[in-house]
């Protein structure tokens, strides 16, 4: 019930793409994709309807792009291969009077995906930090994912701690790790690490 | 520090109290801004004893990791564990069957009710009285007898496994576990006579350091601290696991938020673990205590899970990210006196610096729980 109503307020925040989740086996029951401008819009819907933080936290999806880019290329390389086939047999079948017809559009049909393969290839679209917002409720049990994606070059989005002061440490902490930066926070000084650390451990190109 | 420090017509001090600080239970640190008794300002300094157990966890596989969350809340070290396998378990999808479920909930309430008196003792002795830790280390000694037993260990366990235990219990066990019930209930009577019944720590306790159930929710704040503010909020009934659904026991919850009610919040629930105990060893089925088809090597599906236990402190969370191979692509520990302890520098608004103490003991926080 809760769910459904939190579902429904969260719908209103713009850009935002909200589903349902299988509770039983993911561990929680609404997961929330929003634009970094919004979170703060997002979690002041969540404060007026009596959620409570968790917590916050990174995932870095360094090297997604590529395996993406990799995984569209692998299944264009397919559709073409399954086109030329198609062609082929289409060629082979109509062995009379639409041979010439039938085989004269195969190529025009294969050769736009090389073009686009060819487009895509040289700049790959950059890999992004997620960040990862835990909300839950005392009183009815609803778990929110919030999930915002900021750029790897500029982890940048705003801070929520005037509306939860608990997630000031969780965003010190996120900053600590993964190198976020949260404007508008009082204080992004290193929490968990040494004072002096310029260092981001939990990313994945991070080498000790 | 603000400009409060630097103002003229306040004559403050800033007192350091920790690292090394009986009160603060572990390296722990907090800066004071004080008004002669008063204090004006309170910020904890965290990561003394950090150890990046976020990151273990991703270059470990999943069974290199089972050690490890009995190192984040020593104190309640099965309750880590029992959140750990719970959460591979659901991202893998494996079941646990019933009498290795029963047992865990015994161990982990066992280890409660010893994570409860060390607390007890610890609390009052911050508060200056020497006598009850020695009463709780006699009855906590039980307890550890018996996990050592069957878990091999006194502190730091790891006897869940991925769709089970790591062996199963004897009837020496069961006697044992039966004995300390008993002998627990005859013993609470005497705690309340000693400590709850005191005059002086009752006067060092109510009405001292309120937390309303509103900055509860502000920060986080989850067991029994959230409890003793009047939110009947424990996992355990909320959002049941496990087979707590089996057991008959209640929620402990104090409307007044001050140190009384965490502190009376706690001993309640000593009472409530043992009648989960209880019931636990009068139900307790026969058969495995090992799921048959535990793959050797666990790669749960891609995608990310959540998954919570109440700890002695609080909501105990894992968020585990899986990119499809045997070791985490993420694991978030969740722990709770991360968020407790993070309430500190409101709560400690304004109090004496001798109640700060009694604040701090009433939280309840494990060191190396809060800095992972």
């Amino acid at each position: 019930m809760k769910a459904a109503a939190v579902q429904k307020s969260l719908g209103g925040v713009a850009g935002a793409r909200v589903a349902a989740v299988d509770y039983a086996a993911r561990g929680f029951h609404v997961d929330v994709t929003i634009p970094s401008e919004e979170i703060t819009a997002a979690a002041q819907v969540l404060d007026q309807q009596g959620f409570f933080l968790e917590s916050i936290t990174g995932v870095d999806w360094l090297g997604e792009q590529e395996a993406l880019a990799k995984e569209a290329a692998k299944q264009a390389a397919a559709a073409q291969k399954a086109a030329e086939k198609a062609a082929a047999e289409a060629a082979e079948q109509g062995a009379g009077e639409g041979a010439a017809e039938a085989a004269a559009p195969a190529p025009a049909a294969a050769e736009p995906a090389p073009a686009a393969e060819a487009e895509e290839a040289p700049e790959p679209r950059e890999d992004s930090f997620e960040v990862v917002y835990d909300f839950n409720h005392f009183q009815e049990l609803c778990r929110v994912a919030l999930r915002v994606r900021v750029p790897r070059s500029l982890p940048q989005l705003p801070t929520i701690s005037d509306i939860y002061p608990g997630a000031n440490w969780h965003e010190r902490e996120a900053h600590d790790f993964f190198g976020l930066v949260f404007t508008g926070h009082p204080d992004l000084s290193p929490l968990l690490l040494p004072e002096d650390a310029d260092f981001h451990p939990l990313r994945k190109d991070y080498k000790p | 520090m603000s400009k409060l420090a630097a103002d003229p017509a306040y004559e403050t001090f800033v007192l350091n109290m920790g690292p090394q600080h009986p009160a603060t239970h572990g390296a722990l640190r907090v800066k004071l801004l004080m008004d002669g008794e008063y204090i004006v300002e309170a910020e904890p300094v965290l990561g003394y004893i950090h150890r990046m157990h976020e990151k273990m966890g991703e270059n470990r596989t999943y069974h290199q990791f089972l050690p490890n969350p009995s190192r984040l809340d020593y104190l309640s070290a099965m309750a880590c564990t029992h959140g750990h396998v719970a959460a591979v378990e659901r991202a893998a999808g494996l079941t646990v069957p019933e009498r290795a479920e029963y047992l865990r909930v015994i161990t982990v309430e066992l280890n409660r009710i010893s994570s409860h008196l060390l607390w007890l003792g610890a609390f009052v002795l911050d508060l200056g009285g020497f006598t009850p830790l020695l009463y709780v280390m006699d009855d906590r000694e039980q307890i550890l007898d018996l996990l050592e037993r069957v878990t091999g260990s006194r502190l730091t366990y790891c006897y869940f496994r991925f769709g089970g235990l790591y062996n199963d219990v004897d009837d020496d066990f069961v006697d044992g576990a039966r004995a300390f019930v008993k002998r627990m209930r005859d013993k609470l009577p005497m705690y309340h006579n000693l400590i709850s019944k005191n005059v002086i720590l009752r006067q060092r306790l109510a009405k001292i350091a309120p937390i309303s159930a509103e900055m509860c929710r502000k920060y986080g704040a989850t067991g029994p601290v959230a409890r003793g503010s009047g939110i009947p909020y424990d996992v355990r009934k909320h959002e049941p696991y496990s087979v707590y659904p089996e057991f008959d026991f209640d929620i402990p919850v104090y409307e007044d938020g001050d140190c009384m009610a965490r502190y009376l919040v706690r001993m309640d629930e000593i009472e409530q673990s043992l009648r989960i105990i209880e019931q636990g060893l009068d139900k307790l089925p026969d058969g495995p205590v090992m799921a048959e088809k535990v793959p050797k090597i666990i790669k749960p599906p891609k995608g990310d899970y959540y998954c919570a236990v109440e700890a002695a402190r609080g909501s105990f969370g894992i968020r585990l990210v899986s990119d499809g191979t045997n070791s985490p692509y993420r694991l978030k520990l969740r722990s709770p006196c991360f968020s407790n302890v993070s309430l500190f520098g409101e709560a400690a608004r304004g109090l004496l610096l001798a109640d700060a103490v009694a604040l701090f003991g009433s939280l309840d926080l494990v060191i190396p729980d809060i800095d992972r």
